[in-house]
């Protein structure tokens, strides 16, 4: 059974636009506050759209978040066009990147984005192709209680 | 212990007016890893850092922090103590170093608040 969409929004992300990196999550995060959400799920939702969010600006050329909510789920779409991940194992480990000195310099480009996001998650999946585009789709319950 | 404590303790000055400093606040957290912030940082603690862009907002902003201490007599621009101020994140900037804002901090600071 499908559930009633309560909220649905799409959001373009500029590859290499550092200067607005991180609004489109601050604007999701004020978006599931109005909707009442519980701190922990928004702040859960929040950070993993702000990880992906700087993926796609850092390493992507363009593209696009879309954010839907349900009663029950959170669900954030991030897809991008870029040069794709060749190897997702070793991209889903801690401390490992791709990241170029200027991102470093910025306090990013840890390796830590992509564990961030399985860590906030309830359910996340990625899939890529080389030297087309990323896509990671991330889904946070809208019931779930800090451990 | 405040905001208003750690002002005093570091001889802050707070960038960001008519920001309310009597905020108790649960924990420290140092870094300039924003990587980090966001993965192992605790909503309502206070950040150490010394990097000053829009990102240590932005990231301020989502993991919830109670206040940002920049440390090292760094100086964000008036484009982030804007955005800062706008957002509710008191910005004490302190001549310190990361190590000496730490343990001035640590000497005075509850057991397990670290």
């Amino acid at each position: 059974m499908t559930e009633a969409l309560v909220f649905r929004q799409e959001f373009a992300v500029k590859g290499g636009d550092f200067t607005h990196a991180g609004e489109v999550a601050c604007e999701i995060k004020n978006l599931l506050k109005e909707l009442g959400l519980s701190p922990f799920v928004v702040r859960r939702a929040s950070i993993s759209a702000y990880e992906a969010e700087m993926n796609a600006i850092m390493y992507a050329w363009r593209g696009r978040l879309v954010l839907s909510v349900t009663p029950r789920r959170i669900r954030i779409i991030v897809e991008d066009s870029g040069p794709g991940i060749e190897d997702i194992d070793l991209a889903m480990r801690e401390g490992w990147s791709t990241a170029t000195p200027e991102m470093r310099e910025m306090g990013f480009g840890a390796g830590m984005g992509l564990s961030n996001i399985k860590k906030n998650t309830d359910q996340f999946r990625i899939k890529s192709k080389v030297g087309r585009g990323t896509r990671l789709e991330m889904m946070i319950l809208t019931n779930g209680r800090e451990p | 212990m405040t905001l208003r404590d750690v002002q005093t303790l570091l001889e802050g000055e707070l960038l960001t007016p008519g920001a309310t400093l009597e905020i108790e606040f649960s924990g420290v957290f140092a870094s300039d890893l924003m990587s980090d912030v966001l993965a192992f940082m605790n909503p309502g603690g206070i950040l150490l850092t010394g990097q000053v862009n829009a990102h240590v907002v932005r990231t301020a902003r989502l993991v919830e922090v109670a206040g940002i201490v920049v440390i090292q007599g760094k100086r964000p621009d008036a484009k982030v103590v804007g955005e800062a101020g706008e957002n509710e994140v008191p910005i004490i900037a302190t001549a310190c170093s990361m190590f000496e804002a730490c343990s001035r901090i640590s000497r005075v600071l509850p057991e397990g608040g670290r």
